[in-house]
């Protein structure tokens, strides 16, 4: 304790160090308001006019939710079996020449059974579906996606007040089922039927001057579905769908829609049903424009709390008057950890609520996320700025010389960042410096969750990144913890 | 309480250098011991040793017969003035004070009261960058009176003082001394510690050529300052 606190007072004594960290956190803070005031979304002809946004799915995140949808209301419990006879489609000028309209499917084209509440995006949804190249899958509110067997063609949809189930069989007579999931709240009358979607075909490639050129081509499917179960007559809906933006194979050779003929309905659509990624707009992470100047800011004070006791043979006194030097040293790395920790924990828990606030009130759409994730971006970033710092205070204390040591913590962490983020690199280079380097640790700031059943490639570019937030975070814990390690191990067996 | 500074048999090289070579002496309580030798005599290398700053390769070096690392709140027991330079521009003399204070579990009361000793405290919140070598000897005077320790270590501490300065320090010395305190100064120049040391050790290339009371050495030689001329002879040169 009384190490801790002799350290702490050095820290705040000496002209520059608590005004660096003040003007660190101000610099967030700063950066991120300003940022917020500087952007400014206008749609259509006039000024300021509202631009369309992704709708919300129950859970409140952003989704995508534009399918054909052939439907007939159900009111109570009830069971819809089909199956899908045929299932086909076109990509639009795939690689490698994009010269020409091919047959195909994505992947994750989509065709099956659907029970839904209304035909409003994003309204809650339980689905039992074939897919491109993926098997059978039961998928309910966006998010949530279960694998079913894979070379089944036959689907059952059975609704029981909350509850869904869903099925599959090859043979209409075995059936496995899926999953059994739950939408709370589903009204008494619900829209069921059968859909089809087909996502973008989405392609990512080397760019000519490094970095990766994401490329989306419009697609389409179409499934015939025979042996419907219900009767009745059917409605259609091109849900989520915006005329204005339809392209030329829909307005002139084959529009979304339905057809029956024989007992077989044959729907053509397009779009997903899926959660919607960092396209759909920014993220909070967006006001946080101010965390490399402050890691700046952070690396240099940090290095300096242990370079300039070297430079003026002021460790001597240190040690001294505390010659444990394990000890001493460590004390010396909690103290600048935890001043970094809090002067970074107010900027960001004021700057990403406050900034967020004003985007909003100009009229800009932010990506909704989750309490549980704004509150992970604000401790985690923070947590990213002390564990920076004592990175920064190890590397000092293993070189001894502030220029170095501030060199080398910038192309530990910031540098193997900003290659990753900014298209430099090929996204397999990017994502491995984001496992093994320290800026591991940025991965604390992805908003948006990465989902293995969307067909797109999750860069870090994007804001993805390969590692989890708080695996992100361990890694640079590791890096600064092997560091510190190795000055006490150095500086124990060496004459001060 | 008293404590005693024994150092016994140091060995200590720097590569192919030999700073120590069997280095043994003890500065009793109650008097002020000159440590008297030419530049490179091993003046500075021993006390660091005794401080556990650098290793030796072998002997032992006790303060009141522990090893100094292994005391606890160690400037109450051992003050030392290894290098009065050795201060951060940008702090204050009293956050230095305050910084260390802190170590050894003191308040800032005990901060003021070394201030008020050493005539530092009109200049004490003043940034330490500004000061002349004559305030930093003086601040790490202070530095090594704050644990109000038995024993005292100074190197050098006439260093850049002026003639008023230094009739100040020969008399604080003085008065460690007479409280019954260790004592132990570093010095080049016999002549700064002419009146006031009871006891000198003359070390040369590392090793102590004569260790005895001023009396007895006054006695053979005359004065102190031919004592000093006639033992350190030969052993000046720069290595």
């Amino acid at each position: 304790m009384t190490m801790l606190r002799a350290e702490w007072t050095k820290l705040r004594s000496a002209t520059g160090w608590l005004a660096g960290l003040i003007g660190a956190a101000a610099v967030i803070l700063g950066l991120g308001v300003l940022a917020a005031f500087g952007v400014t979304t206008s749609c259509g002809e006039q000024e300021g006019a509202d631009c369309p946004h992704p709708p919300t799915g129950p859970s409140g995140q952003a989704v995508n939710d534009h399918f054909s949808f052939v439907h007939q209301p159900l009111t109570g419990d009830g069971t819809i079996t089909a199956h899908v006879a045929d299932f086909t489609g076109i990509i639009t000028y795939p690689p490698p020449d994009h010269d020409q309209i091919v047959e195909g499917l994505v992947p994750w084209a989509k065709a099956g059974l659907i029970v839904k509440d209304g035909t409003k995006p994003g309204s809650a949804y339980a689905s039992v579906l074939v897919t491109g190249a993926h098997g059978t899958r039961m998928q309910h509110n966006f998010t949530e996606d279960h694998s079913g067997p894979a070379a089944a063609r036959w689907l059952r949809l059975s609704r029981s007040g909350e509850t869904i189930r869903g099925y599959a069989s090859a043979d209409a007579v075995d059936w496995t089922e899926i999953q059994s999931v739950r939408l709370p709240g589903l009204p008494q009358t619900v829209q069921i039927g059968l859909f089809v979607a087909s996502p973008s075909n989405v392609t990512a490639k080397a760019g000519a001057h490094g970095g990766s050129i994401v490329q989306a081509r419009f697609t389409q499917a179409t499934a015939v579905f025979d042996q419907v179960s219900a009767t009745g007559s059917w409605t259609y809906d091109n849900v989520g769908d915006e005329p204005a933006m339809q392209t030329d194979w829909e307005q002139f050779h084959q529009a979304e829609g339905f057809t029956t003929a024989d007992g077989r309905l044959t729907v053509t659509g397009t779009g997903d049903i899926a959660p919607a990624g960092q396209e759909g707009g920014p993220t909070i992470t967006f006001t946080l424009a101010g965390l490399i100047a402050a890691l700046l800011i952070v690396i240099v004070v940090a290095v300096l709390f242990i370079t300039a006791e070297y430079r003026r043979g002021l460790i001597r006194t240190t040690l001294a008057a505390m010659p444990h030097r394990g000890r001493v040293l460590t004390a010396k790395a909690a103290v600048i950890g935890a001043a970094v920790f809090v002067a970074g924990l107010v900027a960001t828990a004021v700057t990403l609520p406050l900034a967020g606030h004003v985007l909003r009130a100009r009229g800009n759409f932010l990506l909704p996320v989750p309490t549980g994730t704004l509150l992970r971006i604000i401790v985690g970033s923070a947590v990213l700025l002390a564990l920076t710092a004592v990175l920064a205070y190890a590397i000092g204390a293993v070189l001894r010389r502030g220029v170095p040591a501030v060199a080398l913590a910038i192309l530990a962490v910031i540098v193997p960042y900003l290659l990753a983020t900014t298209s430099v690199l090929p996204t397999t280079a990017a994502q491995w410096l984001m496992r093994v380097t320290p800026a591991a640790a940025f991965a604390v700031q992805q908003a948006l969750p990465a989902y293995p059943q969307v067909g797109k490639p999750y860069t870090p570019t994007d804001g993805y990144f390969p590692l989890p937030p708080w695996a992100g975070l361990l890694v640079l814990a590791a890096w600064a913890a092997a560091i510190l390690a190795f000055a006490v191990i150095r500086t124990r067996r060496a004459d001060a | 309480m008293t404590e005693t500074i024994e150092v016994s048999g140091l060995h200590k090289r720097f590569g192919a250098t030999v700073a120590l070579d069997g280095m043994t002496f003890t500065a009793p309580p109650g008097t002020v011991t000159g440590f008297v030798g030419p530049n490179g005599a091993g003046k500075s290398t021993t006390m660091r040793v005794i401080l556990g700053l650098d290793r030796a390769t072998g002997g032992t070096a006790l303060v009141g017969g522990h090893r100094y690392p292994d005391l606890d709140r160690p400037l109450t027991h051992l003050g030392a003035l290894i290098d009065a330079n050795a201060l951060h521009p940008g702090r204050s003399g009293r956050n230095h004070l305050l910084w260390m204070a802190h170590s050894q579990g003191l308040g800032a009361g005990r901060v003021d009261r070394v201030l008020e000793m050493t005539g530092m405290r009109t200049v004490a919140r003043r940034r330490a960058g500004g000061y002349s070598l004559g305030m930093r000897q003086r601040l790490g005077i202070s530095a090594a009176m704050l644990g109000d320790p038995p024993a005292l270590m100074l190197d050098e501490p006439f260093n850049g003082l002026d003639p008023e300065g230094i009739v100040w320090m020969r008399s604080l010395l003085r008065d460690l001394a007479a409280e019954g305190r260790t004592v132990l100064v570093s010095s080049h120049l016999m002549a700064e510690l002419q009146d006031i040391a009871g006891h000198v050790v003359f070390v040369g290339r590392g090793r102590v050529l004569r260790a005895a009371t001023k009396d007895s050495l006054t006695a053979e030689f005359g004065s102190l300052e031919a004592a000093y001329l006639e033992l350190t002879r030969g052993e000046g040169a720069l290595r």
